[in-house]
Order: structure tokens, then C-alpha cells, then sequence
């Protein structure tokens, strides 16, 4: 399935209604969204890992993943936490009030090359939204996929939003799911410590196709780890994050030397941006 | 398209003005305002900078009329020239409404008339090519430059901080323009480079240029090329500048530099821009702006609580990698067209050729 660009002026967007507030956190909550044109809503169409701008009068834009599944009940949830001056104003909305949308943009994960492989998602930090749309996709057509190997590292156990999802997650077949936190809480059955602590028990193939999201010192982490395992940079992937603007390569804030992350990714394999990874200033 | 090489005196050049006005352009040209050339909206050849000289180096700009007579493109570029007509410093893309609880968009576009550009130089014209690749998809940019005719003058005067002969995008002007002048001292060669220039050059019924005013003009343009002082340096700079990112050079250039932006400001090719919110007081609608920004301000590389780019030292080496080496790879070319601006109006009188060569020069 092709990604169907909305209109054709990119920077325009198109109204939406906010059909579902979900409280995930205190500070990070799900805008379950449907364009109120029912043509374009149709027409719309988007892959896991690409991005939407959403747009509020007089706050203005933020990209946001789309966490959905693509063949979800037509129906487009963002995932956003609250962190500044655009995202709290967000925070304030509720079912029934509207926003602006425009996407999806960019390149979301190598979908097609994950048939039929091994699926390994590593992820730190606070809930990581491009990689949830991914574990999401590869659960809905399991048969599709190999062993799935979910991993996630976050800084205190109590971080973790969506941890009955994990705890579900962990009891599927052919399913393995590792977590670790830096420090832990009274019921953290997992590995206390860096995300590197539960790679020991991972099983990876390298035939695996790996998808990491989160800061990117963990990425390289977990990438020289993969390439250790014998996992081929072409083969990891990653998401990255900058300030995007625009979303179509356009305003320049996200370029990582020749790359725009909003055009080329956000959705990189290591092969593509090992060169200045991890380099401060890029 | 004639590859037929006119001569048009002097005193026609008021007639190449009145055709294009009368085939419905407005003009803008260059003219000397509050000590600089400027390319503002004319109606004359009156308006028009004869005999004005120019004088620049590192951190140094001067213009001003010389003694009487006198040639009327006989300077280099001044700050500006095309790159505000096409991407506009700052305007608005679309306008929000809010109304009994929803939501309307409507996209702003410009209305630019048709518009005669006089004057424009080889390095604008390259820079221009390479703004047509980046805003090839982009609504209001198309709209602008679809109205735009662009009469080039060939460069016989480069400024001191000019390299655009090392640069390969002049002095003269290969493509790009509609009609094309090489200012001699009794008057102009002119060529056309599209239909609509041939359209204009066939109405001014002009003789054939002799074998001697095209070989005074390619004396000048040879003259133009061998003055130029400055050179960036030769081979692959993407890679050369790349491999040396830890070069102790930038820690040394951000010492001078004052992160102020005017290069980017200047460059006929930046073109980072920054989106602006800007609501009505009474909330009824929300206007959507977009406005030039620049890699050497504060906010470029900000993304929640943190800037990618924090210091001096990485703004200005994300500004010289970027344009002499990520552009390789964005558009195939160098983002550098040699006009020398940013050298001219950097007011700390940082030089990219020399910045680019000690950087270049010794290990990685």
C-alpha cells in the first residue's frame, strides 16, 4: 500500500475532528482523529512510522507519528506527550473539538522488507509512538512475520506508559518482550539498568530486521550490539527526531548534513546515517 | 530562439524598457538607495545606477555615483537581488478560520504581476536555478517565479569578494535569463535565451552586433574572470569537509563570528525558513506565516528543550558543510554561486574561501 499525500499543496491543512481523548499518563494522552471531509478521509491512507502535522489556530504545528494501524477503523490516533509551549494547549482538547492535519510525511519503516523476518523493536526513553504503530502492525498480520522481539529501555520502571501492553505482549507466541529500567520501582519484574542489560537475553538472527526509536547515543548502543550479532546495517533502522517545520523538506530545521528527516526519514537504516550519528552538533 | 547577437546603442536601451512595459511587465531594477544597490520597482532608465561604482571587501560595502557619464552596470551585485521576489522575506501561506466550532482553510497565494527583472547577474541566475529545483513543489514560490522575465547583464565589473569564475557560475551568464547585455561603451550586446526574449528583441529591430563589440565583449568577461582574487578550493569538498568535522578551524571561526545571520540573509541560495503562527485578537482567524530563518539562530535546531546546535562553533560549520557539501548531495551541485555576498556583508569580515581552505588544509 502507497502512502496518498493529501492534496496538493503540502502545506495546507485539512480539517479534522477529534473523535476520542485517551489519557495515557498524566502527561501523555492519544487525539484519535477523522477528517471531517469523508473523500479525503477515505482517500487518506499512510504507513507505520510516517508523521501527520497537526495544527492548532493560533498555537500552530507539531509532527506527530500516527500510532494507528493503517487498516484501523479508518480512524488516525496521534500519540503526544506534553512538553512545551504547542503541545500543552493540545493537551486541552477533548472529543468533538476540531484541529488542522496535514500528511502523512516522510518514510516509515521497511515494512516490505520485514516479511517474512525476524522483527526486532528497541526502543528508550518515554514511550516511543513510531515504533508502537510498527508492534502493532506486525501483531495484526503475525503470520506475516517472524519472531518478534520487543525491547525497551526507559529511566525509571514508572515511565513506562502502556505496560499492560507489554505484559500482554509478552504471553504471544513466538513473542519475546524485554524491558529495562535505569531504576526500578517495587513491581518491576524486568532488568534493572541500561537497555544494553537485556540484549544478553534477546534471541537475534542475523537475518533480523531491527527498528530502534528513542535517544540516539541508545541507538548506536543497540546498532553496534545488532552488527555485533551479525545484523547488516542494512538491516537497522531507526527513527529519527528533529525540528520539522514544514514536513516536506522544505524549511531546512531538520536536515542531518545532506539528509532532511522529514523527507528521507524520519525512518533511516544505520547504513544511511552511521557517518554522523550520535554527532553533537548534527 | 535566435542565437543571432544584437548591438543596441545606448540611447535605446529606454526603448527595450518601453517594449517591456508596453508587453505588460512592471520593471525592477537596480538603483542606488541609501548608499547601496537595491533592486526596486522603476519606469525609467533615469532610475537606473549610471555611473555608479562600487567598492567591497570583507565587512565593507560601498556605492556611489563616480565622476559623470559613465556605464550603468559597472558595479557587482549589491545585497539583494532576485531572491526576495521569488521567496519572499516573509508572507503568509494560509489563513485559519474558526466558526461556530469548526475549522476552514484557505491557502494564500501571492499575486505578483508579470515582472521584467533588469540586470540580473550570472551567480543570481544560477542561484535561481537551484531555489526553481528546491521550491519546484511549493505553490507560492511557483506562482512568483512563473511571472518573472529576466533580463541579465554580463558581469564586467566584479566586486573584490566576487569568485564566481571559481565557482563555474560566471561572470558570464550561460542560462537562465530571457534576454541577455553585455554593456559596452556605446551600447549593449544582446542575445535572447527564450521565446519571450526573442519575442521582446525582435520588436526593438536592432542591427547585428559586429565582429568587434562581441570581441570587446568577451574581452570584458575574460578580463572579469581574471581579476577575481578568490578561489574555494578544488575537489570534493562534501567529503574533504565532512572528514573534518573536529578541525580546530571552527573552533577558531567561532570566535569571530557573531551568529548574526547576515550570510544567510545575503546568500541568493539559503533556504531555510521558519513558520509563524499569527492569531487575530479576537481569535476569529489565524493567519499562517512563514518567514526566512537561518542555521546561525538559536531556534533552528531546537526540538522540545534542547538545540541540536547549542554554540557557535556547530551553527557555523552546520552553515559551510551544509552549503559546500550537503548541497552535493540535495542537488548536485554546490550551494555556493561565488557572488561573495556573504564575505562583503559579514560584519566580523569572516571570508568562506578562506575559512573553506584552512579547513581543507592539513589532517582531518
Amino acid at each position: 500500500m502507497e502512502a496518498f499525500p493529501l492534496e496538493s499543496n503540502p502545506a495546507l491543512p485539512h480539517e479534522a475532528e477529534i473523535i476520542e481523548r485517551i489519557e495515557e499518563t498524566p502527561t501523555i494522552f492519544t487525539l484519535r482523529l477523522r477528517f471531517t471531509d469523508p473523500a479525503l478521509h477515505q482517500r487518506y491512507s499512510f504507513m507505520p512510522g510516517q508523521f501527520n502535522m497537526l495544527y492548532l489556530p493560533g498555537v500552530g504545528e507539531i509532527p506527530i507519528s500516527i500510532v494507528s494501524d493503517p487498516e484501523d477503523e479508518h480512524l488516525y490516533d496521534h500519540t503526544i506527550r506534553m512538553v512545551g509551549r504547542v503541545t500543552r494547549p493540545f493537551a486541552q482538547l477533548k472529543a468533538g473539538d476540531h484541529i488542522g492535519v496535514r500528511g502523512p510525511f516522510g518514510r516509515g519503516w521497511p515494512v516490505a522488507q520485514a516479511l517474512g523476518q525476524d522483527v526486532v523493536i528497541a526502543t528508550g526513553g518515554l514511550g516511543c509512538a513510531p515504533v508502537v504503530a510498527m508492534i502493532n502492525y506486525v501483531l495484526r498480520r503475525r503470520e506475516q512475520f517472524g519472531r518478534l522481539t520487543i525491547i525497551q529501555g526507559v529511566r525509571h520502571s514508572a515511565d513506562l506508559i502502556w505496560r499492560e501492553r507489554y505484559e500482554a505482549w509478552s504471553q504471544l507466541p513466538n513473542t519475546q518482550v524485554l524491558l529495562a529500567a535505569g531504576q526500578a520501582g517495587p513491581d518491576w519484574r524486568w532488568h534493572t539498568g541500561h537497555i544494553t542489560a537485556c540484549l544478553e537475553d534477546a534471541t537475534i538472527t542475523p537475518e533480523s530486521v531491527v527498528m530502534m526509536c528513542g535517544p540516539e547515543p541508545m541507538m548506536v548502543a543497540v546498532a553496534k550490539d545488532m552488527l555485533l550479532r551479525g545484523v547488516s546495517e542494512e538491516r537497522l533502522w531507526l527513527s529519527m527526531e528533529r525540528n520539522m517545520q514544514c514536513g516536506f523538506g522544505k524549511c531546512g530545521h531538520c536536515q542531518v548534513g545532506p539528509r532532511f528527516v522529514c523527507k528521507d526519514g524520519p525512518v533511516f537504516s544505520y547504513h544511511e546515517v552511521k557517518d554522523l550519528l550520535g554527532k553533537a552538533g548534527f | 530562439m535566435s542565437e543571432q547577437r544584437k548591438f543596441m546603442p545606448n540611447a535605446r536601451l529606454d526603448d527595450l524598457l518601453a517594449q517591456l512595459t508596453r508587453a505588460g511587465f512592471q520593471l525592477i531594477g537596480p538603483q542606488l538607495q541609501e548608499g547601496a544597490i537595491v533592486y526596486r520597482p522603476m519606469t525609467s532608465v533615469a532610475e537606473l545606477p549610471l555611473g555608479v561604482r562600487d567598492s567591497q571587501a570583507p565587512g565593507r560595502y560601498r556605492a556611489a555615483r563616480g565622476e559623470e557619464g559613465g556605464r550603468w552596470f559597472a558595479w557587482a551585485n549589491g545585497p539583494q537581488a532576485l531572491k526576495p521576489l521569488t521567496f519572499a522575506p516573509r508572507e503568509p501561506m494560509w489563513r485559519a478560520v474558526a466558526a461556530e466550532g469548526r475549522l476552514h482553510f484557505a491557502a494564500v497565494l501571492p499575486e505578483m504581476p508579470p515582472t521584467a527583472v533588469i540586470g540580473v547577474r550570472a551567480c543570481d541566475l544560477a542561484a535561481l536555478a537551484i531555489q526553481d529545483r528546491h521550491f519546484a513543489d511549493e505553490p507560492a514560490y511557483q506562482a512568483r517565479r512563473r511571472q518573472l522575465l529576466l533580463v541579465a547583464v554580463n558581469c564586467s565589473h566584479p566586486a573584490a569578494t566576487c569568485f564566481c569564475a571559481s565557482t563555474g557560475d560566471g561572470p558570464a551568464a550561460s542560462s537562465g535569463y530571457d534576454l541577455l547585455l553585455d554593456e559596452l561603451d556605446e551600447g549593449f550586446v544582446v542575445a535572447a535565451g527564450s521565446e519571450a526574449g526573442a519575442g521582446i528583441l525582435a520588436l526593438l529591430n536592432l542591427t547585428d552586433a559586429d565582429p568587434t563589440q562581441l570581441e570587446e565583449a568577451a574581452a570584458l568577461l575574460g578580463r572579469a574572470a581574471a581579476v577575481q582574487q578568490r578561489t574555494l578550493p578544488a575537489g570534493d569538498l562534501a567529503a574533504t569537509l565532512f572528514a573534518r568535522l573536529d578541525h580546530l578551524r571552527w573552533d577558531e571561526v567561532a570566535q569571530r563570528c557573531l551568529a548574526c545571520a547576515n550570510c544567510t540573509q545575503v546568500c541568493p541560495t539559503c533556504f531555510c525558513h521558519s513558520h509563524q503562527e499569527v492569531p487575530a485578537l479576537d481569535g476569529s482567524h489565524s493567519e499562517h506565516y512563514r518567514e526566512w530563518d537561518s542555521c546561525f539562530s538559536e531556534g533552528h535546531s531546537y526540538i522540545h528543550g534542547f538545540k541540536v546546535r547549542p554554540d557557535i562553533r556547530t551553527r557555523y560549520r552546520q552553515w559551510l558543510t551544509h552549503k559546500l557539501g550537503g548541497w552535493q548531495r540535495q542537488f548536485g551541485r554546490s550551494g555556493c554561486v561565488g557572488c561573495g555576498r556573504c564575505i562583503t556583508w559579514c560584519p566580523a569580515g569572516i571570508d568562506i574561501t578562506e575559512e573553506a581552505r584552512a579547513i581543507c588544509a592539513g589532517e582531518p
